[in-house]
């Protein structure tokens, strides 16, 4: 039983990141109709972000929880201004193409430099240790990943569908112009979208950091599931997406228990299972 | 959806013919290449990625479906081909039919799975179908997982071609190519093309006429997917082996720059691109990692700057359609 609470909390952790990565890919295709391929590469950048934080500047894991995502965020904003929005107006498929290389310079450039391996990054003192909860015993700095997610991806959806700003961005996701004519700055407001859910990739990228380890190609395959986690949610809602990606992270947790071997496969075979019956994903409308 | 190509001139005599001296000049420029001094082996290979982007460019220059997952098409026929000829010791024609078959029932399967969505989750699911199979050939015992099937034997096609010449095994790879390359323009230019090109630029109106587009979008699919198969079956011949690399999706990602930099719906950009692409990494094979980088540049300029591409754009500047 050890272990299957062991692996379950694995797949929680996992699915806290595919939560945090399939929220951010959400709210940008909402925005600026762009699915981004870059979500794997930033998450990258993020973990970069705290571990040169960290060996260079002495700034700890507790700063570098606010400070890779907005420096991440910031340049994310940056890659929207001179980049993705001369895309506006263009077929959806450019904008895969275009994040898609913005990954490959961000994932090459890493990669010349640190090569492929890992580079170890120490979990905090004040969260280092365990519980014993009786049943299991608790890494507190893998609790800590799960509950932390849980509540930023909660905060997003709060801000997202129960503040003013929230519901100015909805507004402009179903019709930009009339928006702008109400004075709101929406090309801000998109770059702005752009950074924030660049910024959920950093995070991840920066709980996952103490796990498993920083390395270049770290976000690389992790794009693709987190690509077959939002075809089973759908992009329609933000709910939507967060349950879906911790629920795939439990189910891949259980699969590692009672059958490894599937491990690496169950989430793209669900993906085909949920097409087969619910071609339009779990909560989405009709694309 | 707006269009990917804005010259959709008609198909008329006048472009049939300029295309028809293009696909003569490129024909007899890659037939003499043996005479030339230049090394085959970096030829044959280009040749087979050329088949394989323009496989690619079916779909999505005349389909307007972006596959992020081609290379599976061509892993899993060479993966079939190589163990038909190693293992079952076939003929060399036997091998290709293998990999073609292998293909052929791949994109059945992916296409009647993938078809059911539309613009960019079609993309999504395609490179998820194409990881998920990547996953399976690394534990499959017959694949050999990272070390691929190697060493493979080239044999005497139909008894009498002797493929471990090299300008023997030129040459079989040129027909091969020339073959699909005309197999390919006659689809693009039959009435079955037509309707697909006409569901690319307007889905709903073309539905409204009565044209069922998830069939027309799935045999595109399959036709693509099964001559993918068919460029990956040739390319065990001139690697001599198969291995995780034709399944990764980093392989899928050049396909479609080779595309895109040739020009999406053009009939030449793809093998213009292939070369390009192919040359380009042979040049700078000693850089490392900076060929990535580079890749992803290539993409972020042909993206921002020229998205007809080379030939998109020489087409687009004489006005003609190549």
């Amino acid at each position: 039983m050890q272990a299957l609470y062991a692996q379950l909390l694995v797949g929680l952790i996992n699915g806290s990141f595919y939560a945090l990565l399939s929220l951010g890919l959400a709210v940008i295709f909402g925005m600026l109709n762009i699915i981004n391929f870059a979500h794997g590469a930033l998450y990258m950048m993020g973990a970069f972000v705290a571990y040169f934080l960290l060996n260079l500047g002495g700034i700890n894991y507790w700063w570098a929880l606010l400070f890779a995502p907005i420096i991440v965020g910031i340049f994310g904003m940056i890659l929207e201004r001179t980049m993705l929005k001369f895309l506006t107006g263009l077929d959806h498929l450019y904008g895969l193409l275009l994040t898609f290389g913005i990954a490959l310079i961000v994932q090459g450039v890493f990669q010349n430099y640190f090569g492929s391996s890992g580079l170890p990054y120490s979990i905090p003192d004040q969260l280092k240790g365990g519980m014993n909860l009786g049943f299991m015993f608790l890494p507190i700095y893998r609790g800590w990943v799960v509950i932390f997610s849980l509540v930023v991806c909660l905060a997003t959806w709060f801000l997202i569908e129960k503040t003013r700003l929230g519901a100015n961005l909805r507004a402009a996701t179903e019709n930009p112009t009339l928006v702008r004519a109400f004075g709101i700055n929406v090309p801000r407001m998109i770059t702005l979208t752009y950074g924030l859910g660049v910024g959920l990739a950093a995070l991840a990228g920066v709980l996952s950091a103490p796990i498993n380890q920083v390395r270049p190609l770290m976000g690389a395959d992790l794009i693709i599931v987190v690509f077959a986690v939002v075809v089973i949610g759908g992009m329609g809602s933000i709910m939507g997406s967060i349950i879906t990606g911790f629920a795939l992270g439990v189910i891949e947790g259980l699969t590692k228990y009672f059958y490894p071997e599937a491990s690496n496969t169950v989430v793209f075979v669900l993906m085909v299972l949920v097409l087969l019956v619910k071609p339009t994903g779990l909560t989405g409308r009709a694309a | 959806m707006t269009a990917l190509t804005d010259d959709t001139l008609p198909m008329s005599p006048r472009a049939m013919r300029d295309e028809m001296i293009v696909f003569a000049v490129m024909a007899l420029l890659l037939a003499s290449v043996p005479f030339s001094g230049i090394y085959p082996f970096f030829v044959m290979q280009a040749l087979c990625f050329a088949l394989l982007a323009c496989a690619f460019n079916l779909l999505i220059g005349y389909g307007g479906l972006l596959s992020f997952g081609h290379a599976m098409f061509m892993g899993t026929a060479g993966y079939c081909s190589a163990h038909a000829l190693k293992v079952w010791a076939l003929p060399p024609e036997l091998g290709i039919l293998v990999g073609i078959a292998a293909a052929f029932g791949l994109s059945l399967i992916t296409g009647y799975i993938s078809i059911r969505r539309q613009g960019i989750y079609f993309s999504m699911i395609t490179l998820a179908l194409s990881q998920l199979l990547y996953f399976i050939y690394l534990q499959a015992p017959f694949t050999h997982g990272e070390d691929g099937i190697q060493g493979i034997p080239q044999g005497h096609m139909f008894g009498v071609l002797d493929l471990s010449k090299p300008t023997v095994l030129y040459y079989v790879v040129l027909v091969g190519f020339l073959a699909g390359f005309l197999l390919i323009y006659r689809i693009i230019n039959s009435p079955f093309g037509e309707v697909l090109k006409s569901i690319r630029e307007n889905e709903p109106r073309a539905i409204s006429l009565g044209y069922r587009t998830d069939q027309y979008k799935f045999l595109a699919f399959v036709l693509s997917g099964t001559l993918a198969g068919f460029a990956g079956a040739l390319k065990v011949f001139v690697a001599q082996n198969a291995s995780l690399t034709d399944v990764h999706w980093s392989m899928s990602g050049e396909v479609v720059l080779m595309t895109l930099v040739g020009g999406l719906g053009t009939v030449f950009g793809p093998v213009v691109g292939a070369f390009a692409i192919i040359a380009m990494q042979q040049y700078l094979a000693g850089f490392g990692q900076w060929v990535t980088v580079i890749q992803g540049s290539i993409f972020v300029i042909c993206v921002l700057t020229f998205r007809r591409g080379v030939v998109g754009e020489v087409a687009h500047y004489f006005r003609r359609s190549l």
